[in-house]
């Protein structure tokens, strides 16, 4: 059970104020930005946020954004590679 | 519509004679910080006004308890008015239009840090002057304005706004001389906020260059005084130029991105030309609006190209020396753009190295003396899709 | 002598009424400010997700221009840099400022930054529409009629813009109010004279609790 695909969706909703989507509808493949769920650079710019508040990670260059926030897998991936401990 | 005087305060000089020496000499006004007491002390360069809170209430007769947002704005407004020397002063009708975005935030926000701990502590005049029309009326009521007080808030073009704003006061025959232009002081508010949109420079900034990686923030005061012509014939010096064009118009974008084709900078800048009758190959300096930030210089860029081609006047970014003043740049800007005209002379756009792979063209390096300046464009677009161009031109 | 202009629609809301045309259209009592924006919202059944990242400000502001604009301007009626939008308040975007503040005390919230000026409201209205004419946002004490008046009749008579929609717009904590009209430069069935003294009474209908 991938608890923090999970958790990423809940936050994601939260961080973002995405008051009409329920976690479960973000596929774990779904581009956030762009089609998908239509995200904007003030979202990324959140989303950097979540990643230090949650999970402690600081990503420094906002240019390594569109990469690490592309979907929902590739932000958990990002997060197991940057911080070991989560399984 | 006439400038019969200008007054400036900035990181390079705290009146307009020494900013004009500084942006000669070469010698920007961006380094650590100094006076702001914050957690970015030593990560992030801005471009500070040299003198504390104490030595600007000396210079402009005001308590040091008040906010700096008032102190910029008192002294460069002073010395705008005693530049333009009219002597019935008193006996016109005149109005003050001001901007700023940070109001007395920078005392406010003093107050909150020791408010939220303890609810018993804090001076509550230390927020008394936070909303930014508060702080326009402490500067016209040290002018002794009376007649007109107005307040404009929007982002980066305010400003620029205050100052067309101005002049159709006098071009409706409603005043006869309007100190117009803006403020802004540096506050952690601020600081914190641009950090977290994750546009500042860690470095000093790069305007139009291909490797910028953002803007620095400034803080000072810029204002210039509007006449009319029937006031300016009877003035002793001759006016420094006109006021020859001016437009605004909205992106309708993004909130704090601009369009990547520059539209709401395109309609600006060919509006402000139609207004004044010009032609893009009449303008000999444009002061950009060039904050150093990906989006800004790119879509900026995009829409002189679209504008000047195939010919490009000389161009270049006085946030490279000033810092991005947010509320006062249009003001501040506005005063070297008149500066330009009445000297001849072209600014420098500092650290520029790469041009942009976008634009065909690449701004000046050095200054220039003796140079026909006869008309100037200098842009301001803020957040909100607010863009606004102004035009001045020689008398 | 100066030609006249219309107000070819109006939009009020304040103390949990929204009012069209001068009509009460909706009325829902909320205890606080935030879920009647939301009420309104879901009553009127528009759909834009970008509402829900809006603050206060913009979210009043936006959501009077929503109901001033259907039905009272089509689209395409205007080329987009025909119309403008000038706006005024009192407490800017001191609403804003306090919840970005609050949040400076853990992490920063880039979202709230944005909202820190008053301007930002303007720019949501004209994000919507596509209008790109000239816009403006003014601080002042009380909502001056005569000012709005006469800068949106000079915008107009001149043909700087075609239409403007002007008015106030102020949210602090649990006070809110908004008042906004659509002025043109021909009079529709219903249209009222664009008059300092029509501005006032519209304002008037309903007295919040905002520098009264």
């Amino acid at each position: 059970m991938d608890t923090l695909i999970a958790d990423l969706k809940r936050q994601i909703v939260d961080q973002l104020n995405l008051v009409d989507i329920k976690p479960e509808d973000i596929g774990d493949d779904q581009p956030l930005f762009i089609e998908g769920l239509g995200l904007d650079s003030i979202d990324a710019l959140e989303l950097i946020v979540l990643l230090q508040q949650h999970y402690k990670i600081k990503l420094a260059n906002a240019e390594d954004g569109p990469k690490v926030f592309y979907t929902v897998k590739t932000m958990a991936d990002y997060i197991r590679a940057n911080q070991p401990k989560i399984a | 519509m006439f400038v019969a005087g200008v007054g400036i305060i900035s990181a390079i000089g705290n009146n307009a004679a020494e900013n004009l020496t500084a942006l000669e000499l070469e010698r920007p006004g961006i380094s650590d910080i100094t006076y702001l007491d914050t957690i970015h002390r030593n990560t992030l360069p801005v471009a500070e006004v040299k003198l504390s809170n104490e030595s600007l209430a000396n210079s402009s007769g005001l308590s040091k308890t008040t906010s700096r947002t008032a102190l910029l704005s008192t002294i460069a407004a002073k010395e705008a008015v005693h530049n333009a020397g009219i002597e019935n002063f008193a006996s016109l009708r005149t109005g003050f239009i001001s901007a700023n975005t940070v109001g007395g935030m920078d005392k406010t926000e003093h107050f909150f840090t020791e408010f939220l701990s303890n609810n018993q502590k804090g001076k509550l005049r230390d927020v008394m002057h936070h909303e930014c029309g508060s702080i326009s009326e402490i500067t016209a009521d040290a002018l002794g304005i009376k007649n007109y007080v107005s307040t404009i808030s929007t982002a980066c073009s305010s400003s620029a706004n205050s100052i067309f704003f101005g002049a159709r006061l006098i071009e409706h025959n409603i005043l006869d001389v309007v100190i117009a232009g803006g403020t802004d002081a540096l506050t952690k508010f601020t600081l914190n906020g641009f950090n977290t949109l994750m546009i500042l420079d860690p470095h000093y900034c790069k305007p139009f260059d291909e490797n910028r990686k953002g803007l620095n923030l400034g803080e000072g005061a810029g204002y210039v005084v509007l006449v009319a012509e029937k006031i300016a014939t009877t003035l002793k010096q001759k006016p420094y130029c006109r006021l020859s064009g001016y437009a605004n118009a909205n992106d309708a974008y993004h909130q704090t991105a601009s369009s990547p084709d520059g539209m709401g900078s395109y309609m600006a800048m060919k509006n402000a030309l139609a207004q004044s009758g010009l032609h893009p190959a009449d303008i000999d300096y444009i002061n950009l609006h060039g904050t150093g930030t990906q989006n800004n210089d790119v879509a900026e860029g995009t829409a002189i190209k679209r504008l000047f081609e195939p010919s490009f006047p000389k161009m270049s970014s006085t946030k490279s020396f000033t810092g991005h003043t947010l509320g006062a740049s249009g003001g501040i800007e506005a005063v070297f753009s008149v500066l330009a005209i009445k000297h001849g002379c072209i600014y420098p756009n500092l650290r520029f190295e790469t041009q942009m792979k976008e634009l065909p063209f690449a701004p000046e390096l050095k200054f220039l003396k003796n140079q026909k300046v006869d008309h100037v464009l200098s842009n301001s677009f803020g957040f909100g899709g607010n863009c606004t161009s102004l035009i001045f031109s020689k008398p | 002598m100066r030609e006249k202009n219309y107000i070819t629609a109006s939009c009020a809301i304040s103390n949990h009424i929204v009012y069209k045309n001068e009509h009460p259209v909706f009325e829902s009592a909320h205890a606080n400010a935030k879920d009647f924006l939301l009420s309104i919202y879901n009553h009127f059944d528009i759909k834009y997700p970008k509402f829900y990242k809006m603050d206060a400000l913009s979210k009043l502001g936006w959501l009077a221009s929503e109901v001033l604009l259907t039905a009272s301007l089509k689209q395409g009626t205007y080329e987009p840099d025909q119309v403008g939008v000038i706006l005024t308040n009192a407490n800017s975007s001191l609403d804003a400022d306090l919840k970005y503040f609050e949040s400076t005390k853990e992490f920063a919230s880039p979202s709230l930054f944005v909202y820190t000026l008053p301007n930002i409201v303007v720019g949501e209205i004209c994000i919507r529409n596509d209008f790109k004419g000239e816009n403006a946002f003014f601080v002042q004490e009380t909502f001056d009629t005569g000012f709005i008046e006469q800068y949106v009749d000079n915008l107009i008579n001149n043909n700087i813009l075609q239409a403007c929609i002007c008015g106030w717009v102020d949210v602090l904590m649990k006070d809110y109010k908004a008042v906004l009209f659509l002025v043109e430069k021909k009079p529709k069935p219903q249209s009222r004279a664009f008059t300092k003294e029509n501005m006032e009474k519209i304002y008037q209908i309903q007295n919040g609790h905002i520098n009264s």
